[in-house]
Formats: structure tokens, sequence, C-alpha cells
């Protein structure tokens, strides 16, 4: 009998011991690593959907406004940058990279503000359906861009706090060496605030 | 005999140090899964939470058969909730953190809807899940929120805007089954098997160890669990018995919150609409 349980008893160790390894954290750096990336590849993706949108967009303000030809060059040309910079999830440790990608964005933010803007002043465009389902879309975007910053914010300070707490401190400065605290997002004044879409 | 005796208390004092040694080790293994985070939202007591007080009781049952009625049938969660206040913050924030507090939708799916009202603030919103945003829109919303919701809503109308607004969600997501079927798109932030079983392996260990200590005592001389020698014999069920209790709630972390109406597990990334009136 006794020794059953000391068999036994070995067998809890061993189970005892690699739960213990993985809750120390070992798991903890690349599991954040992984789910930061894929947050990233959401802030991403919910960008490219609110580029999608402009070309349409655009098409639908000029049957009514022509004469804002400023307004609608400035809405594509910062499109076309904005969609041009783009970050690859290697790239997340290097602030300078994000810097980049935001500014562009918050470029295109401003940009579409205007023309929202200026189109309050064409009350055929402002009733025009197509106008009304592209503006709430557009409101969608910008709120599922929101959602989508939070949530890769809130997974980068999980993964930067890992890796300079214990014990996750101990696998990054072991077995993680090469890991590197990611950048985060700063919010400028611009993304702060999306354009206010008014109906 | 009596040597016998001594050894065998030793071995119990051991076994008395293991055990605390094991709850101590087990307290810093679980902390991290029982970090909850304080919960500011209401508690999801039905589909309908109605914290404002603003949907007539004869309203509220019709509407609620509705949304049981949809559930039945598709899966879909339609939850509506009315808050008192939003604290400052705006609907699009509230309605996320609420959506995801409270888990709408399958897990599998993410096939919840949100429809949020703040009186106070004299602001609406549909939040719709990840599963149903191709089918529910942010187009297809913003007009249910201002033809069926807004204009009963500016007359004072808030069960019939209410009742109205869930009428037409639920004929927009009815209509194009097929939409919402081939949608089973699964989050990458889903806990995976080992970590949901992971409450369970270590309430089953806890469980092998308290037996096998008693199934020990009573084997030892001296007269089992309530004679002499007590203290190992003791500490079993003193250190024992409350905390296995215990554990057995942390067993039921991850799934339903006891009784009647509970999320399923879903989210949101913010699809949908809001508006005023």
């Amino acid at each position: 009998m006794q020794k059953t349980f000391s068999r036994l008893r070995s067998v809890i160790a061993a189970v005892a011991l690699g739960l213990t390894v993985s809750a120390c954290g070992y798991n903890n750096i690349p599991t954040l690593e992984e789910q930061a990336k894929a947050r990233w590849s959401d802030v991403q993706n919910q960008y490219q959907r609110r580029a999608d949108l402009i070309p349409n967009l655009v098409a639908t303000v000029q049957g009514y406004a022509k004469q804002e030809k400023d307004v609608l060059t400035a809405v594509i040309e910062a499109r076309s940058k904005a969609t041009s910079v783009r970050i690859d999830a290697s790239q997340l440790t290097d602030p300078e990279k994000i810097k980049q990608f935001q500014d562009a964005q918050n470029q295109l933010s401003g940009a579409l503000g205007r023309l929202i803007a200026v189109s309050e002043n064409y009350p055929d465009l402002k009733s025009n359906q197509n106008f009304l389902a592209l503006q709430s879309q557009l409101e969608g975007t910008e709120n599922r861009i929101t959602v989508a910053r939070r949530d890769y914010i809130e997974s980068v300070r999980v993964y930067n706090t890992e890796m300079k707490t214990f014990p996750g401190l101990l696998w990054a400065m072991t077995f993680f060496r090469g890991n590197k605290p990611m950048a985060e997002f700063t919010a400028t004044e611009g993304a702060a605030k999306p354009p206010t879409v008014k109906f | 005999m009596r040597a016998m005796s001594a050894t065998e208390t030793m071995h119990r004092r051991g076994q008395a140090l293991l055990a605390s040694l094991l709850l101590v080790w087990l307290a810093l293994v679980l902390a991290p899964v029982h970090g909850w985070t304080a919960a500011t939202y209401p508690a999801l007591s039905g589909r309908i939470v109605d914290a404002a007080n603003i949907i007539p009781v004869a309203t509220r049952l019709d509407i609620e058969a509705k949304l049981v009625g949809l559930e039945d049938k598709s899966g879909i969660q339609l939850v509506v909730a009315t808050v008192t206040s939003l604290d400052g913050g705006d609907i699009e924030t509230y309605a996320n953190g609420l959506f995801r507090f409270w888990k709408l939708g399958e897990a599998k799916n993410n096939n919840g809807v949100l429809l949020i009202v703040a009186p106070k603030e004299r602001k609406v919103r549909i939040e719709v899940g990840y599963g149903l945003e191709g089918t529910l829109t942010d187009a297809l919303s913003k007009v249910i929120i201002t033809n069926a919701i807004a204009p009963r809503f500016k007359a004072g109308d808030f069960g019939g805007g209410v009742a109205r607004g869930v009428d037409d969600i639920i004929t927009v997501l009815t209509t194009d089954a097929s939409e919402w079927e081939k949608r089973p798109k699964v989050r990458e932030d889903e806990p995976d098997l080992f970590e949901q079983l992971l409450p369970f392996i270590i309430f089953a260990l806890f469980v092998f160890v308290f037996v096998s200590f008693i199934m020990n005592a009573r084997n030892g001389p001296g007269g089992g669990l309530r004679g002499g020698g007590g203290r190992g014999g003791r500490a079993g069920p003193v250190i024992f018995g409350p905390s296995s209790g215990g554990w057995s709630g942390g067993g039921a972390w991850g799934g339903d919150s006891g009784g009647g109406f509970s999320g399923g597990g879903g989210s949101s990334g913010g699809g949908g609409a809001s508006g005023d009136w």
C-alpha cells in the first residue's frame, strides 16, 4: 500500500513540476507575443478596410461636389500614402516604423474629417442613400479601428509587462534573449479623435 | 511498537508540511487564473436588462419571447440593455466593454447582438458580434436606429422603439440564414484545451491527494481519523475540507455563471452603429 502511494506521489510530483514550469511562465512570452501580433493584424485590417471604403466615398462626393477638388485630392493622396506604409509582425519592435504608420493614418483621418465636414454643405449629397450608407460604414470602421487599437495596446502592455516582471523576466533573460519589447501606439490628438460623422 | 508510532508521527508531520506546501503552490499556480477584472458592468440578469426602467412590463415579456425564439432557432443571442448612465464615456466604448463582459453569442460563432439604450445621454447603439458583422452590417444597423428606433424614442415611446428595433434586427438576422451559418469565425484568443481543462485537472489532483491522505490516516495504527496522533488526521479535513469546496467553484470558471440565462463566450470588435434622438 505504502509503495503504491509513493509511486503515485512521484507522479503527482512530476505533474506538479510540469505545472509549475508552465505556471512560472515559460509559455507566456511566446504566447503573448503571438497574441500581440494577431492584434496588430486586426489593427492593420481595420485600417485597410477604411482605405477600401474611400474610392467609393470619393466617387459619391464627386458626383455632388466637384468644386471641392482640393479636399478630394487630399483624401486620395493621403489614402495612397497610408496604404503604402505597412508593418509586418517582425517590425513591431521598431517605434520609428510604428510612428510612420501612425502618422500616415492620422493624415488620412484628417483629410477624411475635412471631406465629411465639407459634405455638410451639400444637402443633396447629405440625403443621398449611398452617401448615408458609406458614412455609417466609415463611422463603424472608425469604431472598429478604435477597438482594434485598444486591444493591441492592451496586449502589448501585457507582453511588455511579462518581459519586465518576475518570473517572465527570468525567461526573457535566458531563453528569449532575442525578444524585444513591442512599441506601443502613442495616442496623438489626431488618432485619439476620429473624424466625427454627423447626420 | 512505540518506536513505530514515533516514526509514524514524524511521517504524518511530514505529510502535513507537504500539504501546506502544496496549498501554497496551488495558490501561486492558480492566482493568475482567478484574477478577475473589477466588474463595473451590470450583471446579465436576463435577455432584457432594463436598469433604466423604461420598458413597460407587458412589452418586456413580449420582446423576451421573441429573443428566446431567436436563440432557439439560430443560436443568436440578442440582448437588450438600458443603462442609467454612461459615466461620462461614449456609448461605443461602453457597449463594446459590456458586450465582452457578458460574452454574448456562442464562443465559436461570436453571434451575439447587443441593443443598448442610454436614455440620460439620449444615445442608442446596436453592437454586433464578430460573427454577424456580415449580416447585420453597420449600414443596416444605422438604418434600423434612424428609422425604427429614434423616431419612437423622440416621442417618448421607449417600449415601442425597443420592440420595433428588436423586430427589425431579428428580421435582418433571420432573412438570410445562409449568411450567418457559413461564418464560424474562430478568434485566436480562444483559450486552448489545456487552459480550459487546467482547473479540472488541479481539482482532480486535489481530490486525489485529499483521498490519499484520508486513506493513509485510516491505514495507520492508533485509530484512524479521530484517534491519537491527531495532528496528521486533523490536518487533512481542516485544511482540505473548505478549500476543496472552494475549488469546485473554480472548476466552474469559464462556464455558465449559474441559473438561467448567460452569455455563450462570444466577442465583438465594435461592429454596428450608434445614434441619438
